[in-house]
């Protein structure tokens, strides 16, 4: 059995007729099977996905392949619409919605000849960081802490993504990035989580959650598979006003791993008294690791980005309002009927949001609210500014920023904190990068005493995803981080 | 003034943009097409869906600020103004709030003779929402989206207007104006253009008093009527001893009443922010100077021109540029003719007929060519006047041409020198005693014969002739 296979291994054994696509697929919707438990997939398209890897095989024979990962297995978040395959953003309201359409970045998929294995998991409408927001339920962790076996939370909002490339159920997924929900949950869970520089992906056919900050990206088992990916979803859209207009960029081909001359910041506004040590150290080790390969570090100071939080939870939420105003039961998804126009908006978005995401509903009403805008709304744009500001400067002087991705590994389910504040409070390291629209990547570095994975984040200026994903290569290839969740959830 | 109260009125147009295809999508403008059947995936709100700005419009947008005489400011931000309503499936109209596209301008109207200017504070781009059918079923409400995206422009007045008939000339001024850009249809009977008229009233002195809006009227008779209820409304309750609330009302098409629809209390917080799936329109200097260069005459240059030129009246010149296509039509028609004799036949003539036939200039039954013609037959003595009006009218029922019912008919004018000579003979020698009686001193009696020559001829002897050869007759 071919089983733990990243992207580029898939790509060889195919190239070698060692396995078919069909073969391929077949091993990975068997994962899926196996790792029901774990809950990563809320919709499995196995049939579309046998008939595209038959497909797919006839192509390869007559050497008409769409690109060399023609016929590889992947898990797509069910944020991204898909053509004839349900897609509910994890929500009630839409729990019966199938698009007509495809999204810009799954299109670049199958136009790769990448094969879609079902939707995954994330928490409702990308709002959480522990993937229990989710109307289809929490997604389990894959890991499991050495001194207990509860079920650990896989973060969020990609929590289905992040877990299912961890466990195997995918060779690598997409997800949706807005305020960390790549690399929070690719840090909880050992792998690779790439947010790419706003505008370097379309928006177009996403799930909108808050879109000055949505970004698509991918979460791979390897940095080179980030990049992979990225090229193939990567690429100016003109049905995405925000899309950038510049050139696609090779990121695999130029993958080098060179760390040489290259300046690394470490922002001293991260650095806090309740960093786990064992995350402290794996801080410690990687500026150590870096250093010695070559790589000048150097402290710096991102003032503001204390205040990102804060900040993001009134931009956000304000937009999400908007966003989120057209699931009114009137023209697709859950209808609650009422007497009236006005009964009927009540009952459906009521019985058809969950807690969480009426909370943010709640929050972003009232921060947009006459009376409050120029307190709040503006308040925040201005904020958000000077953490761009903040980001700008350092990088004049830097070239990358390295910090943890997130301030401690994956807890228990049942541990969520009851105040939201306090799981909020994940996405501290991760979410100034998103307010500033620059990319970054969470890559796993080592496990701490319990055997969790530590990630550590690397941040660059916008559209530097070379130069983020060269040190990123060399981290990985320097500590060659091996460690795998047991498989617990199997029978095997 | 209405019985020593002063009236102030500002205006809010909408007028749909003249474009194939919406503001954010490519989905087709057609009015009249089957429900729901130019409705995009953004049009209808789908799930990932964004906005594109068509370029086109943004285009149409500038040319109207020009048009306007106002500023194109080189910023403007595309807000989203929320609220929920069946027919708005986003949620939310993208509007523009903070930041509009065009600025301050104005216009001029003519008021009692004289020449006003009328202050415009903005025209902004915005989205127009669906369009919600509540008599399909007994029990729900249908909703047809073709109309859903469609540009608008909101175009804004100060508030300069003064009496119902200023507020009349100027929305027909703005319609003219827009007509003449092609940017706007100016089909008020469609919805391509309507106006929001806010009144209040004062007295001489002092401020202004608080306004109440009245919404959505579509033809200028409502707005005329509107604006004359809405004002004696508001002064009885004054002078009752009671105070006006702001608040926004509806014109009741049937009872030419306006009623309360919702007080500024109930009024919607709309929570704008910048859509933040638009980035700011930037709109550069060069490209607004190109579109400078394809702005054509409009109503007023054409107005000083067309007295000039053909030595109209003011009244005239009004009459004739007030529409661009009838503007087109008559210096078509004007070309190397007498200005006088087009005139009368295009705005009595020809208007009498549309009028009758409710027809507008561009379905006129008489092309330019047409008129031209019967026009030249009248000038050249073919025909005369009276008998033009009948070919005329021969003209519109049946789409011939004069000449074609002229030799049809055989109406052509009689000039023939002996063929008059004979028929005024005929003349005199049937009356024998009146002939007596006119050289014996009864000069009236000349109309006699003419009028017995005319019978002769059937209408058709050439009348300037007929009198001369007459008199000279006459005086043998």
């Amino acid at each position: 059995m071919k089983n733990d296979l990243n992207l580029l291994d898939a790509r060889d054994l195919l190239a070698k007729k060692e396995i078919s696509s069909h073969e391929l697929t077949k091993i990975y919707l068997d994962n899926i099977k196996k790792g029901e438990e774990l809950n990563c997939y809320n919709t499995v398209a196995t049939e579309h996905a046998l008939t595209e890897a038959e497909k797919s095989d006839i192509r390869r024979k007559e050497g008409k392949h769409k690109s060399p990962f023609d016929g590889i297995p992947i898990g797509i978040k069910d944020l991204f619409c898909t053509n004839n395959i349900r897609t509910t953003a994890s929500s009630r309201i839409l729990s019966n919605f199938v698009p007509t359409y495809e999204s810009t970045v799954t299109q670049n998929c199958i136009d790769a000849g990448l094969i879609n294995l079902g939707k995954l998991n994330c928490d409702e409408f990308a709002m959480g960081s522990t993937n229990k927001t989710s109307y289809f339920g929490s997604v389990i962790n894959p890991w499991q802490s050495s001194q207990s076996d509860a079920k650990l939370v896989p973060g969020g909002s990609s929590g289905g993504s992040a877990a299912a490339v961890a466990a195997d159920l995918c060779i690598a997924s997409l997800g949706t990035d807005t305020g960390g929900s790549i690399r929070q949950p690719a840090s909880f869970t050992g792998t690779v989580g790439l947010k790419p520089t706003y505008g370097r992906v379309s928006r177009w056919g996403i799930v909108a959650f808050a879109s000055s900050l949505d970004q698509a990206g991918p979460i791979t088992k390897t940095v080179e598979d980030a990049a992979v990916l990225l090229d193939i979803i990567s690429g100016h859209d003109e049905k995405d006003s925000t899309s950038s207009i510049k050139d696609k960029e090779n990121l695999f081909e130029n993958l080098n791993g060179s760390v040489k001359g290259i300046k690394i910041g470490i922002p001293k506004e991260f650095e806090s008294n309740d960093l786990p040590a064992s995350t402290q150290k794996a801080w410690d080790e990687c500026k150590q690791l870096l250093q010695s390969n070559g790589a000048e570090i150097v402290d710096i100071s991102l003032p503001h980005t204390m205040d990102a939080l804060p900040t993001y939870y009134i931009i956000a939420p304000a937009e999400a309002s908007s966003n989120l105003a057209r699931y009114d039961g009137v023209k697709y998804g859950i209808r609650e009927e009422g007497k009236n126009l006005i009964e009927m908006y009540e009952e459906t978005r009521s019985i058809g949001f969950g807690d969480e995401v009426k909370r943010r509903i709640l929050i972003g009403t009232y921060v947009l609210s006459s009376g409050y805008y120029d307190a709040y709304y503006i308040k925040a744009q201005k904020v958000r500014s000077l953490i761009k500001k903040d980001f700008n400067d350092a990088f004049q002087n830097v070239d990358a920023i390295l910090t943890p991705s997130t301030p401690s590994t994956a807890f228990a389910i049942e541990n969520e904190p009851n105040d939201p504040v306090q799981t909020y409070l994940n996405d501290i390291f991760t979410v100034p990068v998103n307010l500033a629209g620059i990319p970054a990547i969470s890559i796993p570095f080592a496990n701490d005493e319990n055997n969790l994975p530590i990630g550590l984040q690397l941040i660059t200026n916008s559209f530097e995803e070379q130069k983020l994903l060269n040190i990123a290569k060399n981290v990985q290839d320097t500590i060659d981080y091996n460690h795998k969740p047991n498989k617990w959830w199997t029978n095997d | 003034m209405i019985d020593g109260w002063e009236l102030v009125v500002g205006i809010e147009i909408h007028a749909q943009v003249k474009s194939n295809s919406k503001l954010f999508s490519s989905s087709s403008t057609n009015f009249g097409s089957g429900p729901n059947s130019q409705v995009s995936l953004v049009d209808a709100a789908m799930p990932g869906m964004l906005p594109v700005i068509n370029k086109f419009c943004v285009e149409q947008a500038v040319r109207s600020g020009i048009g306007l005489n106002a500023k194109i400011n080189n910023k403007s931000i595309f807000d989203r103004k929320n609220y929920f309503y069946q027919d708005l499936p986003q949620g939310y109209q993208i509007s523009q709030f903070k930041d509009p596209i065009v600025g301050n301008g104005f216009i001029e109207i003519s008021s009692n003779g004289q020449s006003k200017k009328i202050g415009i504070e903005r025209l902004h781009l915005e989205q127009d929402a669906g369009k919600s059918l509540h008599d399909q079923d007994p029990n729900y409400t249908f909703v047809d989206l073709n109309r859903s995206g469609i540009a608008l422009m909101e175009i804004v007045s100060k508030p300069d207007i003064s009496s119902a008939d200023e507020a009349v000339e100027y929305v027909k001024k703005v319609r003219s104006i827009l007509r003449y850009l092609d940017t706007c249809d100016g089909n008020m009977e469609q919805g391509s253009l309507r106006a929001d008229v806010n009144v209040s009233v004062n007295k001489p002195g002092d401020s202004f008093g608080t306004r109440c809006e009245i919404k959505n009227l579509n033809s200028f008779k409502f707005i005329h009527s509107a604006i004359i209820y809405e004002a004696k409304r508001q002064i009885k309750l004054i002078e009752s001893g009671e105070s006006i609330h702001q608040e926004t009302r509806l014109y009741n098409i049937d009872t030419g009443e306006t009623r309360s629809m919702r007080s500024k209390e109930d009024a919607h917080d709309y929570r704008y922010f910048p859509d933040p799936d638009l980035l700011p329109l930037i709109i550069e200097d060069t490209w607004i100077e190109n579109i400078k260069k394809t702005i054509p005459e409009l109503p007023d240059q054409k107005k000083d021109r067309l007295v000039k030129q053909y030595n109209l009246s003011d009244y005239d010149a009004g009459v004739i540029v007030s529409d661009r296509a009838i503007s087109d039509y008559y210096e078509e028609v004007v070309k190397d003719r007498s200005p006088k004799l087009v005139t009368t036949w295009v705005t009595s003539e020809l208007f009498s007929v549309l009028n009758k036939k409710n027809l507008s200039i561009s379905e006129t039954p008489v092309s330019t060519g047409k008129l031209g013609e019967l026009i030249d037959n009248i000038e050249s003595g073919k025909i005369s006047n009276r008998l033009a009006k009948d070919i005329f009218e021969e003209m519109c029922e049946t789409g011939k041409s004069s000449s074609e019912i002229i030799s049809e008919k055989g109406l052509s004018q009689i000039s023939d020198q002996g063929e008059l000579e004979k028929l005024v003979d005929e003349v005199l020698l049937a009356n024998p005693d009146n002939v007596e009686k006119y050289k014996n001193g009864k000069d009236k009696l000349f109309g006699f014969f003419v009028g017995e020559a005319m019978k002769l001829s059937r209408g058709k002897a050439n009348p300037k002739l007929l009198n001369e050869f007459l008199k000279e007759k006459l005086k043998t």
